[in-house]
């Protein structure tokens, strides 16, 4: 059977290189990086190559900017609990949107919830954008952080973080913003984006799961949020994780070798990909925007009268991979926020289809994909109460 | 995550489509949990004659729905009435924990057909058909 893997937002094969570079770290320099034998005090220098690496990939001046965590979620939380606990004299006010992935959104309801912390989620407009002027109006005397996301995980938006960024440097205010989508996809420089702190994670763009990095910019003051010894110069306790971040440091690297050569080739799939599905099946819509403003990797459709769970169920048994934002697939009653947030009514939003493009996709799987989907949506049309042939 | 009996349904639904004159219709839906049952009767002489559907849903849905179908079909009313979430659940050999509330709603439709003909039948004229859902979710009903 074909095996269609298109579901790179959610997560992406480890490149054989990464592997490669992880082995020894796992087998043969196993040693703690705080310990002074040589096994150890080569993991150490490991870490410290990784993070010259990641420090490069997103244009940091300095390589003690990165700090390693378990992943995208993790760091998400450090940057906006650990500013919000430094910064809290200073005000309760945070800005963010209301497209956030929920390591933001949840970590920001939680401020709310257990802190007192006052929150703004922005609106955005039909395809998935936060205006600038929204942000510079929704600031306030005692507004301390803005967070938001760089691209969008379910529908491809890439925010105008730098003209955000333009606007909240002219407060004393902190800003973040979660790349997990965008670094290894799109070009993402700190300071181009004029950020304060950014998260990323390894397994997005073909490093190993749990690991992944918050950068905070010299002078940003965060409180800890895990406690214990001194790793990562006291801003995040723990033994490293090394075999995981000797893999995100050689993934970061690879990743910045072939970001244009890997976007060029990727978004020529996800527009043929998208004008196929247009051009095949009736009664679509595009969720996100299209051209230079959308992810080079990302895809999503909603399908009208039918439901998201029932297509990936028709998918998986061609061998296809592919996610929803069906409330059946978000673990929830509701269908997703994002679907919501652009103005999608409920049933259309439970009729979505993200299929999501990364380097071991050919031509070959496309042309299957749209080959075999015309059928099953017709199907499940055939099927559905709403659907009037 | 689904049992092969499930799957099985949900790849091969069987009775699906619509009955024009149908003696009973029963229309159950949760437009924010995303599942809409439309299930169609043919009744004579107090005997579920034939039974189809149409369903917008996932696949635990589906398959609740093309199995209440077959469970009922030659089934009297009553025998019908008997048949409870649980019984569709079991036949299919039992469903994720998260379905077994937003899913499973094919004998609320059930149920809801067979009301809806014994108030029918109860009255001189036979009611008509409720419209047909037009757009979206505007004539459906949630029994939940």
């Amino acid at each position: 059977m074909n095996k269609i893997y298109l579901d790179h937002a959610a997560t992406t094969p480890v490149a054989p290189e990464v592997f490669k570079a992880m082995e020894p770290y796992l087998t043969q320099f196993y040693g703690n990086p705080s310990s002074i034998y040589s096994i150890a005090q080569k993991a150490a220098m490991a870490v410290s190559e990784a993070r010259e690496k990641v420090a490069a990939l997103i244009g940091a001046d300095d390589e003690r900017e990165i700090i390693f965590t378990s992943g995208g979620t993790e760091a998400d939380n450090l940057a906006i609990k650990g500013a919000a606990m430094a910064l809290q004299n200073k005000g309760k006010h945070i800005i963010t949107s209301k497209i956030e992935h929920h390591a933001v959104l949840h970590t920001c309801e939680y401020l709310e919830k257990y802190l007192g912390f006052d929150i703004t989620y922005l609106d955005v407009d039909d395809e998935g954008f936060v205006s600038p002027e929204s942000v510079a109006e929704a600031i306030r005397e005692d507004t301390i952080l803005v967070t938001i996301m760089m691209a969008n995980n379910e529908i491809g938006t890439i925010e105008p973080i730098k003209e955000i960024g333009e606007i909240v440097e002219k407060h004393d205010i902190y800003f973040h913003t979660d790349a997990v989508q965008a670094v290894g996809q799109i070009p993402v420089d700190v300071n181009e984006l004029k950020v304060d702190l950014l998260s990323l994670s390894a397994h997005k763009f073909n490093g190993p799961k749990g690991v992944g990095a918050l950068y905070i910019r010299k002078g940003t003051r965060i409180v800890p949020q895990i406690s214990g010894g001194a790793q990562e110069r006291k801003r995040r306790a723990g033994t490293e994780n090394v075999p995981g971040i000797v893999g995100l440091g050689k993934a970061a690297e690879i990743a910045g070798e072939k970001l244009e050569s890997k976007a060029e080739e990727v978004s020529r799939l996800r527009d043929k990909l998208i004008q196929g599905i247009e051009e095949k099946i009736n009664e679509v819509v595009l969720n996100g925007p299209r051209g230079k403003d959308r992810l080079p990797n990302n895809v999503n459709f909603c399908f009208r009268y039918v439901e998201g769970e029932s297509i990936l169920l028709n998918l998986d048994m061609l061998g296809i991979a592919a996610s929803s934002g069906s409330a059946c697939t978000s673990g929830s009653l509701d269908p997703s926020h994002v679907l919501l947030a652009i103005g999608r009514p409920h049933e259309t939003a439970h009729g979505s289809l993200r299929l999501t493009l990364g380097l071991d996709n050919t031509e070959e799987d496309i042309d299957y994909l749209l080959e075999v989907l015309p059928g099953i949506i017709q199907k499940l049309r055939d099927m559905s109460p709403l659907y009037e042939g | 995550m689904y049992s092969e009996k499930v799957m099985d349904h949900f790849n091969n639904p069987r009775n699906v489509g619509e009955i024009k004159d149908a003696d009973a219709i029963g229309k159950v839906g949760n437009p924010v949990c995303g599942d809409i049952i439309k299930l169609y009767l043919k009744i004579k002489n107090g005997r579920i004659e034939d039974a189809k559907f149409k369903t917008f849903g996932c696949g635990a849905a589906v398959a609740t729905s093309s199995m209440v179908t077959e469970l009922i079909k030659g089934k009297t009313i009553e025998e019908a009435m008997k048949i409870s979430k649980d019984t569709v659940a079991e036949a299919l050999d039992g469903l994720p924990p998260v379905k077994m509330h937003c899913s499973n709603l094919a004998a609320d439709a059930l149920h809801n057909a067979i009301n809806s003909y014994l108030g029918k039948s109860s009255e001189e004229e036979p009611q008509a058909e409720t419209e047909e859902s037009k757009g979206y979710l505007d004539s459906v009903s949630n029994d939940q």
